[in-house]
């Protein structure tokens, strides 16, 4: 009985920890898409009002900017990760 | 001393470097001849990701397409560093977990099928082949200019010690070497990067200084660097800088390809395994993403400070004034850099009206056609500027000291070789040790291992060189055709291994067949049959391509077809076994990560 619910807990904490970083890895690629695809290309318009040295926000995003946020992101996600794996037990020795 | 000796003795001192470092920590068995051991730090592991994936596409090619073409090509910078939060998210940590050497050995056991295994090594010849061919014409533009040879011969040369380098290396002497390849590469961009910056900004860091104020309008005042080089290219009747030309679909498929492909490509995802823990898999990429984005938050100055500097060469009196005289460029010591090009081919103009000036526009512009008879142009005289000279030539353009120039040939040919090494590896291990080893021969010795790997080196880059004597683009858009290839078979494998446990051996296999021959025959039939020019029967353009689609953005669809083929395929048969499903949970948790094993 008592193993039965050890193994039974283990499995439900597995996939909470599963279920808790895909939330984790939609979040970021939601953010990921939006610099480089919607403000870098098909959101620049929406920017044009923004100045930015010679230029607009969209032109930075798309050469600088989104850049700067997937280095952001991925950080973010090593960190974040590492508290989670903490969270759950499931990290290594 | 003069430019071609400081040249000699940049290039020969980096090479004593990295051969000494390579003799120093030799491979020994063949387990560190793939992986090095596994006793890499993070930040290590990062400094020779950079080097192993910056090569002569991102060094010596991409700030010129950018310069040329202006933001269209901002794909380039978002396509191939978005790639690493991909790679970080959702594969490096899974594939570390896993434990074992090689993308292919991964794709066997998860659809547990030597077929799928098969396949995945198939798509990784094809697409690391493809990605060497890009890197031999960078490799033929670095050793034409630094030897003052033909492009031809410099290939030629270039190709015999790109192949004694990766036969010599392994990849533990590649770890390290890679290490100083980096520090030699990141100073050869960013040394002369900031030189110019502060010639025409006064910034010296050129990632703003892209966005500052420029002193160089010949006393026009001061205006923004990027305003400027808007007006005299569009005075000069070529499309404006910084708006966009190009539609969004095929600017959004190209950036999907390039990012996916990233994270598809067997020698960056190797990088992966040999970090001690699932932990630092996911630092790791962090960091290599940081060294990465030194050299491509750079690149976009290089290309538009070089383009404002060419510009104002072609036409030192301004876009009204007259051109540069022939008789200048053959004479006046700042435009020593055309003559030293020329003579590798790259290079070229023509007097065609017989006016002794040259005259540099764009002739197929409508609104420069009334100008130029007006005037009594006869077409552009600049008749041929390589895109891929534009980074080697940059600190001749901007007349630097003779020592940045040694500088960059150094780091130009870092780069060109790092990568083509890197990749020899993944393809020879691909050969001997997931064909021969794991299928064809399983009984061979590591003696007999080790020697076919460097017969499938031997093989791949005659072939790459071969085909790098009439390439398919210039080093960056061939380049960026591997990532299409990479992005359409191996990246959704890998990612539907790890994020369902549904798709099966069926799927996997039908979907990265799919994925690769629909993307391999639209390249062909746009780019020709095997490359070979002439035999394609669409023009590479997106009006006269068949989807209205460019091959270079091509793998993006490839991708959703193999995603979507190989879902279908499983959903329609049997489900995985159990023990599949095991391992499929036991890859998404880290704890239990020893060190990988060999089988």
């Amino acid at each position: 009985m008592a193993e039965q619910s050890t193994h039974a807990k283990a499995a439900e904490d597995g996939a909470g920890y599963w279920a808790a970083n895909v939330r984790i890895i939609v979040i970021s690629l939601i953010i990921w898409a939006l610099v480089s695809f919607g403000f870098g290309i098909l959101l620049r318009p929406l920017l044009s009002g923004f100045a930015v040295g010679g230029t607009d926000l969209g032109f930075w995003f798309a050469q600088q900017g989104s850049i700067l946020v997937f280095l952001a992101l991925i950080f973010f996600y090593a960190w974040r990760m590492n508290r989670l794996d903490r969270e759950y037990g499931v990290e290594e020795d | 001393m003069d430019q071609f000796t400081l040249n000699l003795l940049f290039v020969g001192a980096s090479f004593a470097l990295y051969i000494g470092i390579a003799v120093w920590a030799r491979a020994g068995s063949t387990s560190e001849f793939y992986a090095a051991g596994r006793g890499v730090h993070p930040v290590t592991n990062g400094m020779a990701t950079a080097a192993d994936w910056m090569s002569a596409a991102s060094f010596i090619s991409m700030a010129g397409l950018i310069a040329f073409t202006g933001y269209d090509n901002s794909s380039f910078l978002m396509g191939w560093t978005g790639g690493y939060v991909l790679l970080a998210l959702l594969l490096a940590p899974y594939l570390r977990k896993f434990g074992k050497f090689t993308v292919s050995e991964f794709i066997g056991d998860r659809f547990y099928s030597p077929t799928a295994r098969m396949v995945a090594v198939i798509c990784l010849i094809v697409a690391s082949t493809t990605y060497v061919i890009g890197q031999m014409t960078g490799v033929g533009v670095a050793f034409g200019r630094f030897l003052e040879i033909s492009n031809t011969a410099g290939l030629l040369i270039g190709a015999c010690v790109v192949f004694a380098y990766a036969v010599f290396g392994g990849m533990k002497g590649v770890t390290y070497t890679q290490v100083a390849q980096y520090v030699v590469l990141i100073m050869a961009y960013t040394i002369p990067a900031v030189f110019i910056s502060l010639q025409l900004t006064g910034t010296p860091i050129p990632a703003l200084g892209l966005f500052s104020e420029t002193t160089a309008t010949g006393g026009e005042g001061s205006v923004y660097l990027l305003t400027k080089l808007d007006q005299i290219v569009t005075d000069l009747g070529f499309a404006s800088y910084t708006e966009a030309h190009k539609d969004n679909l095929n600017m959004v498929l190209f950036t999907l390809s390039l990012m996916i492909g990233t994270a598809g490509l067997p020698h960056v995802i190797m990088r992966f395994f040999t970090v001690p823990k699932v932990s630092d898999a996911r630092w790791s990429a962090g960091w290599a993403l940081v060294f990465i984005a030194l050299l491509y938050l750079t690149a976009p100055a290089v290309g538009a400070m070089a383009r404002l500097n060419i510009t104002n060469l072609m036409w030192p009196n301004g876009t009204g004034g007259d051109a540069v005289a022939v008789q200048t460029i053959e004479t006046a010591p700042e435009y020593d850099w055309m003559l030293t090009w020329q003579k590798t081919g790259l290079l070229d103009w023509e007097d065609k009206n017989g006016d002794g000036l040259i005259q540099y526009y764009n002739d197929g512009s409508d609104a420069m056609a009334e100008k130029a008879a007006a005037n009594g142009w006869e077409g552009n005289e600049l008749t041929n500027f390589n895109r891929d000279i534009l980074v080697l030539a940059n600190p001749e353009i901007a007349n630097l000291p003779g020592w940045v120039i040694g500088l960059v040939a150094a780091g130009g040919l870092a780069a060109a070789l790092s990568t083509a090494a890197g990749l020899l590896l993944a393809i020879s291990s691909a050969v001997s040790h997931d064909l021969l080893k794991g299928q064809l021969t399983p009984n061979m010795s590591e003696k007999a291992e080790l020697m076919s790997a460097r017969i499938a080196m031997a093989v791949a880059i005659g072939v790459a060189t071969f085909l790098g004597l009439n390439p398919p683009g210039f080093a960056a858009q061939t380049v960026a055709l591997a990532f299409g290839l990479a992005a359409a078979s191996i990246f959704p494998a890998l990612m539907m291994g790890i994020f369902s446990k549904r798709v099966n051996n069926v799927g996997a296999v039908a979907g990265m067949l799919s994925g690769l021959i629909f993307t391999l025959v639209y390249i062909f039939l746009h780019k020709g049959w095997l490359f070979i020019a002439g035999t394609n029967s669409f023009p590479d353009t997106v009006d006269g391509s068949l989807f209205g689609i460019q091959s270079t953005a091509i793998g993006a669809i490839g991708a959703i077809i193999n995603f979507g083929v190989a879902y279908g395929v499983s959903m329609m048969t049997k489900d995985t076994p159990q023990e599949i499903k095991d391992l499929v949970e036991s890859v998404r948790i880290p704890a239990g990560a020893g060190t990988a094993v060999d089988h």
